[in-house]
């Protein structure tokens, strides 16, 4: 078979697969490629390498080459469909610039050297940092797109070995907020439910969410659901118009931040229409109220501790009264009608209602509040923890779960529990052969800080892998200005040259997902495990071997003492050990193997679709024929927590009048640093741009493609203008994609973030728009 | 753009039409559904102009309804 053949072999059975999901039943004569010829390739599996979803894919292997990908239909997630990005994954590992060969900076220059002596150097300029400045004076700042064996050894031997909380991962800008959202509401991070809800909702509500780009695997199950079932209804919740809008049956806008009080005034209409299961109140639920007015984080080494009161019900309904539709209309935009009717569908006690988001929810200077709202609208009507019924936060990462959540990679988490809890400490302590006192029970800095931390000078080493803070960092130029200051020694582990790798000191080239073995953790707390299937190119290396090799050049090595052949399944071993619990077993290794993927917890080697229900959690309790145990909590209740609308960091006004939003599109996996190498999907959509609504695309005498300088307090940057394209902003906002590293929108955004959460808001800042 | 791959939607009742026309077209192959009013298209131009002017011949014929793209590989990736 020729690489022609073969690719329209694949772009037919992409269609295949596609016509299967839109017309359910379809049949085509024998012979369509339903699956390409197996002449000649091996088929092996692996999830996708981008988004949050974990689609399952086969990869088709020929002569150390990735030259075809198919569906797994296997794959529970997916069931053969994938997205663009996924279809074309493979063709990201064979860009003509790919890393291949280690960089080391010599008066100014990047020098290329055998790899063994940039691993020396990092070794030695680690050792040295913490000689002169401290364990503290070091840190690393990884990825929900590391592995997990990547992210549980760099944990291990920052916190473990070298004695430094200063482990981070880019999820602090993506889902941090939904970490502390699930702490604080059920004492157990990730979500109840799993991707089958969509099988069983009769409404989704999508809060912020654009899934029909973002999770397109999933939204395509959704219309699916939808299409063979004419009740189930899809509304659309967001500050500007997208293709989800388009394809909901209700499209509702709001303004910035007013979410809040949108989802309180969701609370007040179902309480005062009695749409609530009291029962399940009594029985499951306890009221709370935290700090109010609690900042946004935008000066250095800010500090916020939240805390808890006790309320009543009767209380948290007399705050309530803040929250009629008709005063959040005036808030929010969203008219009191639409609120009532929200009101209804979750109230409806006939009406199974799964909620979904993502970064609208969690890049929001209030993200850690608003998730505890929309769990509040589950609680309050008991619609949760059964099959259709439950919030669901989704992921942009395909390992943010896994890796950052679950492995534990934040500067406060360890593989179980926190740094603050000596028992986790001690756990960790015997498990890596540590002493406990060399696990500081304090955090170290978080992404924001530690970046403000290597300006000011308190950080002097930082080692980036598999991510890309030269673009994603919000107030970009402090941190990219910050970085190049003498006297910082940055390492960065990548597989293209990115604007991350040009502040490098060293660079080191990264085996690429399918190159190495590895593991992701996906949305559902599903694991997924790959094989090895190709050779990495050149000196490339694995994120996790990088590691290795460093921590032995420090004298570390006992703590790794594995071979190349036994690494992965050894650490996995060591990892799942922390997890011998019926709240958080972990697949084994060999179930990993055999499998698309594995949910945990998976005590006995069964998985649990909807954690805290009895019929199918063996860690919940049952108590009188009732099933519903948030044993995550020591009163084994969830919390609703009264938490008010509060405004954003930021508002637009006279001088810069318009709300700027950021995000991505389809067809570029976040900083595109792959997706832009793959031809196709770089055709498609080039270049960044900004989305004007037309009247204020009319008002300011710009049309399609003008060029349009936008300018907020922190730069300026100009850029093409897009009007009616794939989204359209309300009027007085504009939106741009941040994929384009010609084109860095993070020059604008603002640093606040969410004091529980530290996640900062690229959602909402104030800008001036103009025709260049 | 070299291949790519669509769904045709023929107009009611045009399905049978639409797929011979399409069949008829240089570097088209065509799959019709044996039991839906669908068919997938794979197209396979040897450079970018003539996939455009391809494109707009498909636009053209009033039998098709509606085409989705599903995949597509430029030449690069060709290779």
């Amino acid at each position: 078979m020729t690489r022609r053949e073969a690719l329209r072999s694949m772009a037919a059975a992409a269609a295949v697969t596609a016509a299967s999901q839109l017309a359910p039943g379809v049949a085509f004569a024998a012979g369509t490629p339903k699956t390409l010829s197996a002449e000649g390739l091996t088929w092996k599996k692996t999830p996708c390498r981008f988004c949050g979803t974990g689609c399952g894919l086969l990869i088709g292997i020929k002569d150390n080459r990735a030259v075809a990908v198919k569906g797994d239909p296997a794959s529970a997630v997916n069931k053969g469909l994938c997205c663009v990005k996924g279809y074309h994954s493979v063709i990201a590992l064979y860009g003509k610039d790919r890393l291949t060969r280690a960089y080391v900076r010599n008066n100014g220059q990047l020098i290329p050297v055998p790899i063994g002596e940039a691993l020396d150097l990092v070794a030695s300029k680690l050792k040295e940092t913490i000689d002169k400045h401290g364990k503290n004076a070091a840190g690393i700042y990884g990825s929900g797109q590391w592995t997990i064996p990547d992210g549980y050894v760099a944990s291990k031997l920052f916190k473990g070995a070298i004695g430094t909380n200063n482990v981070e991962a880019n999820a602090r800008l993506c889902m941090a907020s939904a970490v502390t959202g699930f702490m604080t509401t059920f004492g157990l991070d990730e979500p109840m439910g799993c991707y089958e809800d969509i099988d069983h909702a009769d409404v989704f509500v999508l809060w912020g969410n654009n899934m029909a780009e973002m999770h397109p695997v999933l939204f395509s199950r959704m219309l699916d659901r939808r299409l063979r079932n004419a009740h189930v209804k899809i509304v659309d919740l967001a500050t500007r118009w997208t293709r989800t809008s388009m394809a909901a049956d209700r499209s509702i806008l709001f303004q910035p931040n007013a979410d809040l009080a949108l989802a309180n005034a969701i609370a007040y209409e179902m309480i005062r229409n009695q749409w609530i299961h009291r029962t399940f109140l009594d029985r499951h639920v306890s009221f709370h109220e935290g700090k109010t007015n609690i900042g946004y984080g935008t000066q250095d080494k800010f500090q916020f501790t939240d805390e808890n009161r006790n309320i009543t019900f009767n209380e948290y309904v007399k705050r309530l009264e803040e929250y009629t539709p008709d005063k959040v209309e005036k808030i929010s935009g969203v008219p009191a009608r639409d609120i009532r009717y929200l009101a209804s569908l979750y109230g409806d006690p006939g009406k199974k209602v799964v909620s979904y988001w993502c970064m609208g929810m969690n890049q929001h200077v209030r993200g850690t509040w608003i998730q505890n709202l929309v769990y509040n609208l589950h609680l309050l009507t008991g619609k949760i923890s059964q099959p259709g019924n439950g919030p669901f936060s989704l992921t942009g990462q395909p390992s943010a779960c896994g890796t950052v959540r679950e492995a534990g990679t934040l500067t406060h988490r360890l593989p179980h529990g926190d740094v603050t809890n000596e028992a986790d400490r001690k756990m960790a302590a015997r498990i890596w052969g540590v002493p406990v006192e060399n696990i500081q029970p304090k955090p170290g800095l978080h992404t924001v800080e530690m970046f403000r931390a290597l300006d000011r000078g308190d950080l002097r080493f930082l080692w980036i892998q598999v991510t890309n803070p030269m673009v994603t960092m919000p107030k970009l130029k402090r941190y990219r200005e910050g970085a190049r200051k003498e006297g910082r020694f940055v390492v960065v582990s990548d597989v293209y040259p990115t604007p991350t790798t040009d502040i490098a000191d060293v660079i080191l080239p990264s085996a690429m997902w399918i190159e190495r073995e590895g593991m992701f953790g996906n949305s559902e707390r599903r694991t997924q495990h790959w094989e090895q299937m190709l050779k990495p190119p050149g000196d490339a290396m694995s994120d996790t071997w990088q590691l290795i090799e460093v921590a032995r050049r420090m004298g570390l090595g006992k703590h790794f003492n594995w071979t190349y052949e036994n690494h992965i399944p050894e650490i996995w071993k060591e990892y799942t050990s922390f997890h011998h619990d019926p709240k958080h077993e972990m697949a084994t290794y060999q179930a990993l193997r055999e499998n698309p993927g594995v949910m945990w917890p998976c005590p006995g080697g069964r998985e649990t679709k909807w954690r805290y229900n009895a019929r199918y959690d063996p860690a919940a309790k049952s108590v009188n024929g009732d099933p519903i145990d948030f044993y995550g909590k020591p009163d084994r209740r969830a919390w609703i927590w009264f938490r008010p609308w509060e405004p954003a960091a930021e508002e637009p006004d006279a001088e810069f009048p318009f709300w700027l939003n950021t995000g991505r599109v389809v067809e570029h996996w976040h900083t595109g640093s792959m997706t832009r190498r793959i031809p196709i999907l770089h055709k498609a959509v080039p270049n960044a741009y900004v989305e004007l609504h037309p009247m204020d695309a009319r008002k300011l005498g710009i049309r399609n493609g003008d060029r349009v300088r936008l300018t907020s307090r922190r730069g300026a940057l100009t850029l093409p203008a897009q009007i009616d394209g794939r989204g359209r902003p309300q009027e007085g906002h504009v939106f741009v994609p941040f994929f384009d590293e010609a084109i860095l929108i993070n020059e604008l955004t603002l640093d606040a973030f969410c004091p529980i959460s530290k996640q900062p808001d690229y959602k909402k800042c104030a800008v001036q728009v103009e025709r260049a | 753009m070299p291949i790519k791959s669509y769904l045709a939607y023929p107009k009611e009742g045009w399905g049978e039409l639409l797929a011979e026309k399409l069949a008829a077209l240089p570097g088209c192959s065509v799959e019709p559904a044996e039991n839906r009013e669908l068919l997938i298209l794979i197209t396979d131009t040897p450079e970018e102009a003539s996939d455009q002017a391809l494109e707009q011949r498909l636009l053209a014929i009033p039998e098709l309804d509606g085409l989705a793209l599903v995949a597509a590989y430029a030449e690069e990736e060709i290779g």
